[in-house]
This record gives structure tokens, C-alpha cells and sequence, in this order.
């Protein structure tokens, strides 16, 4: 928009997707690229979701006509927000939206955990529910396995719909090598790499997300007792652990050390 | 300073009555500054005396909103400066800043106002962090507190439960302040960069403890009973769930947390599926967050972090349960409703063991010998009330991993829990 003048960025500023992702608040969300909403297929049932949807479809893929009412304008964009929203839900599950929320990852563009002990993991936006105007957007720590609200405000008011409930869990089944370690800083250059190999090879395969392949090809290594390695805060009082914080942390421990000794049999049993 | 200040807006003939209101309140506010100063200009000429302490600027400053006032008594207590001096340099000097003392004529010696200004932040830093320890700062701090002035975690399932600010270490220049929720039990860092200025020791690793100890009411109790949507048909249980419903919760251990916990417990699901722990993406976390249903519950784990009776009929179930589910192909939660999956934990050993509910209903006051509290009398089940009196009852258990160095110190320094009696259970 405010580059309009300079001429090479016309086109940029002509897509109404291009605007919609470079206006603040909206850095979560990721490209959904013009072929897959081109598709109707992928916007099965939609239609249902969005008032105007003939319109807002077109607004978003830039066909609108101009000759639209300025007062229908603004209904015109929340609904094209809300469409966008929907098909990014759809968008960040296929493979080719996984590998586009993976880059975003890697950049922390979700921020970083704000649990001290997980060392600015990067988070993952998720949604509690898939049905919009119910839950905002929340932030999935892969490394604490738990759920925290943004810290912005302008972030806090995300729909989660707009990035579904399963989007973070799908991305560590796909990409397993990216699974955080529970300890340690965090590293991407390590593991990354297999990641991306892999998800090349998902890329050809298309969508078939949930076939067991997808085990079998990173057989080498165990997430079985990782929990073994997570830091944990011990609050203390003159350096004396606090009786029943202690001990229910002790009794944590035990739940995860069974846990641990359920997966190991598993494991031997295969 | 508030007692000069309310005297001197006494003098106020009219038109004053909303600045003298601002000006009784400052005496406990931490929003000092703003109401200091508007009196400031009002009276500068006639009162110098009555303008901005050195504490109320300070604690006024952007990202020093976590910092309550210390009183000047306090700080002219030499007592409770023991050790101090070697750690802050230009230490008379800081103090005559802090304490708003005309400096001296030698004064001059100091090359830069600025190094004296470092040392009377460290100062009253260090002070702080043994202040807000005592009875008055501890009363200080929970009126932050409960004005939400340190913030809420940021975990979803704290559900705002609010948190008060933390140090990693209580000797300066190691790490900026945390923030510790009572309700996970679990540091995490400030949501503005504004306080990654703020060393941590100015709080110390005492404090955020210390003060849900003081004020049980407002610490999340260990365990927690999901609501339970589908009451079973067994009447035992409806009325164990009553007396954890009860509108007044009660923690049968009088010394522990006194305020009902939010325990739900994040799920991982794909497509409404819960993302199985077999899978290598799952979960392996969860236990950090949870809590037992019941005090019993609790203390199936004994002092090394071993389930009691590993052989016992309870864990037998419990096994059975788990060995049953790998043998299917599909996890037979997995098509019920999401209360049911959230609480899978909690269902899975309440449906499947009806004696294990059955002492749940009779049990809730009982104590297991070792558990006992110390001193513990019939009559104090109800939640006392803060602060309490009986501060020195808080039971510390475990081993006294990394005693800092300065403890001894410390305690003396503290002075106000009268007698400390640190219990090993």
C-alpha cells in the first residue's frame, strides 16, 4: 500500500494476500499460495462459513470488480479475513504449507517460549477449537508440550481457527527430526537438515500424512526417555526445597518415570 | 515522607480535596510518583522537604514497576545491612542517595554522579530483596500481588492465575528477574523487554516461596479434581466430589496451599485425535503438569519418588489399564468427547477402581503418619488467614541442595519469621 510510488513494488502491492500478510498483527500467518485456493475443492464447505463468499473469495484473489460500495467494503474485508483465516487452516496442513510454517519457524516467527527452562524454544501457533469466533490463537512450545497465550495483544485477538488445533502436532509427525530436545539450547542447523530432506521426500509423496512410513524412516532414534533430560524449576526457601511443591513434583516425576518404563517395554517388544 | 506530605496537604485551604485523597494514598502506592509530583508543584516553594524520595522515584521508574518501597527504617537499621557493604561500592555514598541524605562536603571525590547512582540501585536492590522477606514487605508485595502489578502466566491452563517476580540467584549480576506462577510451579521470563534490566537477586530465590507460604490462601493446592461431567452411578463418589466441590475448598494439609488449582492439562490432538504416546511426536510432558485427583493420590509416591506398593492391587489396575490399550488398533478414547479425553488420566483410575474411590470418600482428612504436619491440631483445617501468625510452621522437605552461601545471613537478616524451624520430613 505505502509502496505504491516506487514502481517495482506494484505488484506486490496489488495482491490482496501480500497486503493482508505485511499488515501488523498478522505475522503469523503464512503464504497460502493462489493455486490451492484456485482449487474448489479445497474450499469445500467454506461457502458456508462466509457470508459474501463469492466476493470475498474474489477479493482475495484480487478479481473484485471496483465498482463495490465503500460501506460494503468493510463487511467485504472481515469477510475475506475470515475466508483467508479458514483456508490457511487447511493451507498449513498440506505438505507445501507445512514446509512454508516450517521456514517461519525456524525464523521465530511465532516468538519463543517464555518458559525460562525451555531456552526461547520457538513456539508454533495452535488453535483450541476449529470452529471460528470461539478461541484465539495460542503458542505450542514442542519442548514443554504446553500452551501459552501471545504476549501481544494484537496477536492475542487471532482467531485460532485460522491455524486449527492439529497444525503443530502434524508438523512434528512429518518432520520428527525436529523434534526439540527437552535440554540444551536450542539448535537447528543440527537436525534441520534431515528435516528438510524428509520433507522433500514428503513433497513427491503428496498427502499422505498419516501412513506408517513415516515412522519407519527415522527408525534410528527414541523419544522414549527424552522426558528424562527436561529441566525443572525447584522452588526453594533458603535453599530448602518447599515441602508440598516437593512433593509434587516428586510424584510428577514418578507419573513420567512410569511412562518412561511403558514406552521402553514397547519398544522392547517391537 | 507520606506522614509530611498528609500534614502538609492538611494546610490546603480548598479546591485541593482530590490531590489530598491522592496524596493518603501514596504512603503504601507504588504509584508515588505521579501523585508526588503534582504535589510537588503545588507546595515546592513552602515544603522542599515534601518532594520525591530517591525510593519513590526509583520504584516509579519504567520496568522497576515489580519493586515495592522499602521503608527508610529498615534501611537505617544497620542490622539489616549486615554484609552489604562489601558488595556495593561507594556504599556511603549510595546510602546518603538512597536515604535522601544531604551528601557532604568531601563529596566531591566522587568522579561521576552516575557510578554513586549504580551503587544506590545495587543498594537498595540487595535491601529489597531482604525487605520483602519481613512481615511488611511480604504485606507490601501481596498488595502488588493481588493488584495483578506482577502480571498472570502466560501458560493457557493457569488461566491467568497471577505470579509474582523471582530470582535464579540472590547474589547480583547473574540473571535478570523471572516471574513464578504458584499454580505450575514453573519460572518464566517477563512479557516486556523493559525488565531485562532488572537483576534478578533484587528479589532472590527466597521470596516468591516464602510468600505462598505466608499467604496459604493464595497458593494453588497440589492436587485437583477435573469436574466431572458424567457423574457415575456410584454414590460414593458423588459424595467425595461433593466435599472438593464445596464452595470452600479445603487442602486437608493446613500447611499447604489453600486455593483450588487449575489443573487442566494440554492434548495434543490431530484431527481430534489424541496424538498417541507411542508415536516418537508423543507426548512426553504432560506429567509436568499434572496433578493428582486426591491428598491420597498424592502420597502413593513416596520421599525417594517411588510409587508405594508397586505391587500393590492400585498399580495392578493401573498396569492392567495400560497394557490393555497397546493390544488394540485403534485407542478406544479416542472416539469419546473431549472432557473425557482431557481427563483420561483421571477416568481411567476412578472408573476402573471402585475401592481406590472408596477411599477417596472416607479418607480426606486422614494423614498417612509420615506425612503428619508438625503441631497439626484437629481445629486447623480451616484455612487460616494471613498472614500467619505461626509463619515459622513451614515445612521444608529434601535436602538442602546449594544452601547459598550467605544463609546464615540471610536468616538473621530476615528477622521476622520468628524462629524459622526448617522441618526435614
Amino acid at each position: 500500500m505505502e509502496d505504491a510510488s516506487t514502481g517495482s513494488d506494484s505488484d506486490y502491492s496489488n495482491s490482496w494476500i501480500s497486503w493482508f500478510l505485511s499488515s501488523k498483527g498478522n505475522e503469523y500467518f503464512c503464504e497460502v499460495e493462489e493455486d490451492y485456493i484456485l482449487d474448489r475443492f479445497n474450499l469445500t464447505g467454506l461457502n458456508t462459513e462466509v457470508q459474501h463468499y463469492s466476493q470475498a473469495l474474489d477479493l482475495i484473489t484480487d478479481n473484485l470488480d471496483d465498482e463495490i460500495q465503500d460501506e460494503f467494503r468493510g463487511t467485504l474485508d472481515v469477510q475475506a479475513r475470515l475466508l483467508y483465516g479458514l483456508i490457511h487452516a487447511r493451507w498449513i496442513v498440506t505438505a507445501r504449507g507445512l514446509a512454508k510454517m516450517l521456514e517461519k519457524y525456524k525464523k521465530a516467527d511465532f516468538g519463543r517460549c517464555p518458559r525460562v527452562l525451555c531456552q526461547s524454544q520457538p513456539l508454533l501457533p495452535v488453535g483450541l477449537t476449529d470452529v471460528p469466533y470461539e478461541k484465539s490463537v495460542k503458542l505450542y512450545c514442542g519442548r514443554c508440550e504446553d500452551i501459552y497465550s501471545p504476549k501481544s495483544s494484537r496477536h492475542g485477538s487471532i482467531d485460532g481457527a485460522y491455524f486449527g488445533t492439529s497444525f503443530p502436532h502434524l508438523l512434528f509427525l512429518v518432520y520428527p527430526n525436529l523434534i526439540p530436545p527437552k535440554s540444551g539450547p536450542v539448535d537447528f542447523s543440527a537436525n534441520m537438515r534431515a528435516g528438510d530432506v524428509e520433507g522433500g521426500r514428503r513433497n513427491r509423496r503428496g498427502r499422505e500424512d498419516q501412513d506408517p512410513p513415516a515412522d519407519s524412516m527415522t527408525e534410528g532414534f527414541s523419544t522414549a526417555a527424552a522426558a528424562l533430560k527436561a529441566d525443572r524449576y525447584r522452588p526453594r526457601i533458603f535453599g530448602f526445597q518447599v515441602h508440598e511443591i516437593a512433593k509434587l513434583q516428586r510424584w510428577q516425576e514418578a507419573v513420567r518415570d512410569r511412562q518412561i518404563a511403558r514406552l521402553e517395554q514397547l519398544e522392547e517388544n517391537v | 515522607m507520606s506522614r509530611k506530605a498528609q500534614a502538609s496537604s492538611l494546610e490546603t485551604p480548598q479546591g485541593e480535596i482530590e490531590e489530598e485523597e491522592v496524596v493518603s494514598a501514596t504512603g503504601e502506592g507504588d504509584d508515588a510518583m505521579e501523585d508526588v509530583e503534582g504535589q510537588e508543584e503545588g507546595y515546592s516553594s513552602s515544603t522542599p522537604t515534601s518532594t520525591l524520595t530517591w525510593i519513590s522515584w526509583f520504584c516509579s521508574l519504567p520496568g522497576h514497576e515489580y519493586f515495592c518501597e522499602v521503608s527508610e527504617d529498615f534501611i537505617e537499621d544497620d542490622f539489616n545491612l549486615t554484609g552489604l557493604n562489601v558488595m556495593v561500592p561507594f556504599w556511603k555514598e549510595a546510602m546518603e542517595m538512597v536515604l535522601d541524605v544531604e551528601p557532604d562536603e568531601d563529596a566531591s571525590k566522587i568522579p561521576d554522579v552516575s557510578i554513586v547512582e549504580a551503587s544506590a540501585e545495587l543498594l537498595y536492590g540487595l535491601v529489597h530483596q531482604r525487605y520483602i522477606l519481613t512481615r511488611a514487605g511480604l504485606q507490601a508485595m501481596v498488595d502488588k500481588y493481588e493488584a495483578g502489578t506482577f502480571g498472570t502466566c502466560p501458560r493457557v491452563h493457569c488461566k491467568g492465575c497471577y505470579i509474582v517476580p523471582c530470582g535464579r540467584s540472590d547474589l547480583p549480576g547473574l540473571d535478570t528477574v523471572k516471574l513464578f506462577c504458584p499454580n505450575c510451579n514453573d519460572i518464566y521470563t517477563p512479557p516486556s523487554s523493559r525488565f531485562q534490566g532488572v537483576d534478578g537477586a533484587f528479589f532472590g530465590t527466597t521470596f516468591a516461596h516464602l510468600f505462598f507460604q505466608s499467604y496459604r490462601e493464595l497458593a494453588p493446592a497440589p492436587f485437583w479434581k477435573p469436574p466431572s461431567p458424567s457423574q457415575s452411578s456410584e454414590s460414593l463418589r458423588s459424595s467425595a466430589s461433593s466435599s472438593s466441590h464445596a464452595p470452600a475448598f479445603v487442602n486437608p494439609n493446613p500447611h499447604g496451599g489453600q486455593k483450588r488449582a487449575e489443573g487442566r492439562v494440554y492434548t495434543a490432538k490431530i484431527y481430534g485425535f489424541k496424538v498417541s504416546e507411542r508415536a516418537k511426536s508423543g507426548p512426553r510432558m504432560q506429567w509436568m503438569r499434572m496433578r493428582p485427583r486426591s491428598p491420597e493420590e498424592l502420597d502413593m509416591v513416596d520421599w525417594r519418588g517411588r510409587w508405594i506398593d508397586d505391587d500393590d492391587d492400585y498399580d495392578d489396575d493401573e498396569e492392567e489399564v495400560d497394557e490393555d490399550r497397546p493390544m488394540e488398533d485403534f485407542d478406544p478414547d479416542a472416539a469419546e468427547d473431549d472432557d473425557e479425553e482431557e481427563e483420561e488420566e483421571e477416568e481411567e483410575a476412578a472408573g476402573t477402581n471402585g475401592r481406590k474411590v472408596g477411599h477417596v470418600a472416607d479418607a480426606s482428612p486422614r494423614f498417612p503418619t509420615s506425612m503428619r504436619p508438625p503441631s497439626s491440631s484437629p481445629a486447623t483445617s480451616a484455612p487460616p488467614r494471613t498472614p500467619r501468625d505461626d509463619l515459622s510452621h513451614f515445612t521444608v522437605s529434601g535436602v538442602p541442595v546449594t544452601l547459598p552461601g550467605v544463609t546464615g545471613s540471610k536468616l538473621k537478616v530476615v528477622r521476622q519469621p520468628r524462629g524459622v524451624t526448617a522441618e526435614v520430613c
